[in-house]
This record gives structure tokens, sequence and C-alpha cells, in this order.
């Protein structure tokens, strides 16, 4: 057992990662799969896990009770901020709700009486087990699927191939956006939330632009047609610039080139059941 | 002390109108948002300075160089990933993802070799004289930002408003398909369009490593939200709009700093952006037609 043991206590952040990783992706798939492209991830991570960080640190509360408001919390601002963002379509979406997340940065930059400004808060309890995130990880997915394949699921992908055919069927698009969008951004905060009991520090740099982007990335790279998908994506871009330590400065180049390739030669993603099944030679349509 | 302020803020806004003018023309003619724009500004200042410092060039000729220097960077973007990606009809969020990773790729590649220290230009590259206009005080380095500034967007402008090729170019951005069946020869232009968004976004790259004498391999990253901003607040793929929301941010940013306090500087750009996607969806000065996306 003892590799075992030296293995966690080099890795198990790195493991704990992709788990939280793949909450983030599946957050944004959400979204993603009722065809809104909603940039604000980061943001929710940040709100969820500040709410969650002050709660456990100011008011001793329970761990149970901080996630729950870290999911809360955002739930309540994209509910709040849902409503005149998501008339918005296309681009015009992605980019007011990456604005919105930079705001928030900011208003958490200036609000150094209560949390840290640019300094962070530092100290958070490590609460979070490896246990919880894997029990997060699997109740998500279990809600996901149950969802996909509800009528809701059914709603969004309708929502996702065209809005205006969805609404004339009586289709209420703008409740079943306003759902993805309540729903990913609690699935966020609770990502965020696990995030910030298992590092000890967390920045307001760290739910910026950069991080709103590298979601995306990792829904888009793992593919966007399951839950499988940004599962995958979240796994391949947390392991890679460990994979890649070998080439010491240039590593994260190397981990841009590789997105890049992927991107070119699988535009689907990499988890595209129809060129899965066209490899095994079991027909499927051409892709 | 209100007009020194409108000093900096012009030359800051022209800069910004440079490097969003090259990012909405993607925009506007590939279609694709082209996260790699701040990482080709990086690489225009770098170059700029590597130039200076070693084959001592004079400051035109760093210009001149890290323009062709960007703008061959831009070509092989679009040949070696754009394209393929428009040959296959991908989905349009993944070109973005695409120039994700070349962003990621450059950043890493200049911190590589450079190094993650902060760069300067040699002294005395700049004029250090300034001149007193009516009780502002120019510097010839915001003199001279402002002229290249505005002899580029004029260039442009009237490139693409008065000549065969501007027409070809507008034609395109309405459709590409329509384009070509008249006879335009659409890849070559989306070759030209890289070259020279990208060139100008070097431009912007060495105005800016001037401006602030620091440069640093992630010192696009801020340009780039910022980029984003403006094409945004002018509409996308408006290139009157870019100058006009480039210029626009630069007084906002520089009279927050001025009125409020510096520490909501960058709190600007996006709170102003939130605010305009709400009350006007397609920008403060986007034409308000509908087109499909």
């Amino acid at each position: 057992m003892t590799g075992f043991d030296n293995f966690w206590a080099v890795y198990s952040n790195l493991v704990l990662g992709l788990g939280i990783n793949s909450l983030l992706a599946l957050s944004i798939y959400l979204t993603l799969s009722c065809g809104m492209l909603a940039m604000a991830n980061a943001a929710f991570m940040g709100i969820g896990a500040y709410t969650a960080a002050l709660l456990t640190m100011n008011y001793d509360t329970p761990f149970i009770v901080s996630i729950a408001a870290g999911m809360v919390a955002p739930a309540i601002v994209a509910f709040v901020i849902g409503k005149p963002t998501l008339r918005l379509s296309g681009v015009y979406l992605a980019m007011a709700t990456l604005a919105f997340g930079e705001v928030v940065r900011i208003v958490v930059l200036n609000t150094e009486s209560i949390t840290g400004g640019a300094l962070g808060l530092n100290g958070i309890p490590q609460q979070t087990q490896w246990w919880h995130v894997l029990l997060a990880l699997v109740l998500v997915l279990l809600v996901l699927w149950r969802l996909r394949h509800s009528r809701i699921g059914r709603a969004f992908e309708s929502i996702k191939e065209d809005e205006t055919a969805s609404g004339l069927m009586g289709i209420d698009v703008g409740a079943h956006k306003m759902l993805a969008f309540v729903l990913g951004a609690a699935i966020a905060g609770l990502a965020g939330t696990l995030n910030a009991h298992l590092t000890f520090f967390i920045g307001p740099n760290e739910y910026g632009f950069d991080r709103g982007v590298d979601i995306l990335t990792m829904a888009i790279l793992g593919g966007i047609n399951g839950l499988t998908g940004p599962v995958l994506g979240g796994t391949i871009l947390t392991l890679l610039p460990e994979v890649l330590r070998g080439f010491a400065d240039f590593r994260l180049m190397i981990n841009g080139v590789i997105l890049v390739l992927i991107v070119l030669f699988l535009p689907k993603g990499l988890w595209d059941p129809a060129r899965i099944r066209n490899w095994f030679g079991k027909g499927g349509k051409q892709a | 002390m209100l007009e020194q302020q409108l000093i900096n803020a012009l030359s800051l806004g022209c800069v910004y109108a440079l490097f969003a003018l090259g990012f909405t023309l993607i925009f506007g003619v590939l279609g694709v948002i082209n996260l790699s724009h701040g990482a080709v500004f990086m690489v225009g200042a770098y170059g700029a300075v590597q130039a200076i410092t070693h084959l001592h060039l004079p400051l035109w000729a760093g210009l001149v160089f890290s323009f062709v220097l960007c703008g061959v960077l831009g070509l092989l973007i679009d040949f070696l990933v754009l394209r393929p990606l428009r040959k296959r009809n991908a989905p349009h969020l993944i070109p973005m993802i695409a120039s994700i990773g070349v962003a990621i790729v450059l950043n890493n590649a200049i911190q590589g070799i450079f190094g993650a220290e902060n760069l300067r230009f040699p002294s005395g590259i700049v004029s250090t004289d300034s001149m007193d206009l009516g009780g502002l005080h120019l510097t010839a380095l915001e003199l001279g930002i402002i002229l290249l500034s505005f002899v580029l967007m004029g260039v442009l402008m009237f490139a693409l408003k008065r000549t065969q090729l501007g027409r070809a170019l507008r034609a395109i951005a309405e459709s590409p398909k329509a384009a070509y069946l008249v006879g335009i020869n659409v890849e070559g232009l989306f070759f030209l369009v890289s070259f020279v968004a990208a060139g100008l976004g070097g431009v912007a790259g060495v105005l800016i490593g001037l401006y602030s004498n620091a440069l640093f391999p992630l010192m696009g990253q801020p340009m780039l939200h910022k980029g984003i901003a403006v094409i945004i607040l002018g509409g996308m793929g408006d290139i009157r709009g870019a100058m006009l929301g480039g210029l626009f941010l630069g007084f906002a940013e520089v009279l927050s700093v001025a009125y409020i306090g510096s520490n909501m500087r960058d709190a600007v750009a996006f709170g102003l952006l939130f605010l305009v996607l709400l009350v006007r969806p397609k920008g403060l000065f986007g034409t308000l037609q509908e087109r499909k996306v």
C-alpha cells in the first residue's frame, strides 16, 4: 500500500482536479446543450467558492451547508442576470457573460474587507475528501443523465436545433433556457466550493477570463453530444500539462499544439459516437 | 487637467482601435473570433524589440518589420489552422477553440525563448521631445501613436469603402458563397485579410510596448479582453464601429482613472460592455439589421 500512499500524496490534488474540472465541463455542457454559449461559468464557480469559503471560515458552518450555499448563491445570481442576458444569442451572449465574469472578478478585487481583494482568501479548511468529489460527480452525472432523457432534456435539444420552431410547438423557450443557465451555475458553484476547500487558497484571478475559456475548451474538446465528452475533455486537459512535464519550459506550448491538432482532426470533439462506430466498422452515419 | 487627460485617452484609444480593427476584420470577413490576436499582438512587440536591439533598425523599420512578421504569422495561422477548418465546414465555435490553442502555443513559445521577465525597448529609441499646444503637453510618442493610428485607419477605411478590393471584401462579409459565385477570389482575400489584420495587431503591440515600455509574454491577454469589449461596443465586424469603440474605451478608461479611481479601470470596459449589450444587443454603433448567424 505504501506505493499507493506515495502516489496519493503526490497526485491526490491532480486526481481531485480531474473530478472538479469534469464538473465544470458538465456545467457548461448544460447551457451548450440548450443552444446557449454562456461563458459565465468561471464567475459562477468563483461566486460559489467565495460564498462557501467565507461561510466556512467566518461562521464555521458544516461542510454540507457550505456546499449548499456555494450552489445556491451562484444559482440566485444566475437567475437575476439571466432575465436580461438570455435574450441575447450567439456570440453576443458569450461576450455578455464573459463581461459579467470580468465584472465579478473586479468586484471581488475591490471589496477587500470581505474577500481579501487581490490577496484572496487564505487558510480555507481542507475539508474536501476524495469521495466528496466522486459523489458530486456521480450525482451530477445521474441528474444530467435523467434530465437528458426527460421531457426537459428533449426540450433543450429542440431549442438547440431551432429556437423559433420550439417556441411555436409550445415549448417555453425562456423558462427552459433559464433552467439550464441556473442549473449550470449551481454545478459550477459546486465545483468551485469543492475546489476552494481543497486548495486552501482562492484568489479572484482564478475565476477570470482564462478560466472561462478553459472550461469551454474542455467541453468542446471532449465533445458536447453527450455526458461522456465533457468528462473526457476535463480529464484530458487536466492531465495533459502533467504528462508533458518532460518538456519543461515548452510543455504548455506542446499542450497548445495538441489542442490545435485535436481540434483540426476531430472537429466534433474526442467523444463522437458516430466516428467511433465508423472505426469499428459497424456502420453508423458518415461524420 | 482635463485636456491633458483627453490627450492620454486619445493615444490609448488609438491603440485600442488599431488592435480592434484587425480583430473585427477577421470576424467580419472570416467569421472567426480569433482569440490568438492578443498573442500576435505580443509577438509584434517582441519582434520589434529584437529587431531594434539586435539589428539596430530605426524605429520606423522596427514597425514595418513587426507588421510583416505578424502578417506572415497571421498567414501561417490561417493556412495551417483556419483554412483546414473552413474546408471542413467546422461549426463556428471550433475555429475559436483552435485559436485558443494557437495563443497558448505563441505565448509559451515566446516565454520559453525570451523568458518571463519584462523586456524593454532600448532607451533613446523615441525622442523625448515634447511640444506644448496651447498649454497641452504632447510627447513625441503620443503624437506619433495618434498620427500613425489615424493614417493606418484612414488607409484601411479608404481601401474598404472606395476600392474594388474593399467591395469584394464587403461582399465576402455578406456571404462567402455568393462572393465566390460572382467570381471573387475568396481564399486569396481571406489570406490578405489574415495578413493585414495580424499586421495591424503587431503594430498595435509595438505601440503599446513603447507606451508602457514593458513587454511580457502575456501582455496580449488584457489587450485581447479589451479588444473583445471594443468590437462588441462597436458592433461586431463593423470597421467604423471598432475605431469609434476603441477611442470610446480609451476615453472611458482614462476618465474613470482620473475621476473614479485606478482600481476600477478594468471594470470600466466590461461594465460598459455588459450594460451596452443589455440595452443595445447589437452594439453601440452596430447597425440594427437582423442577420442570421
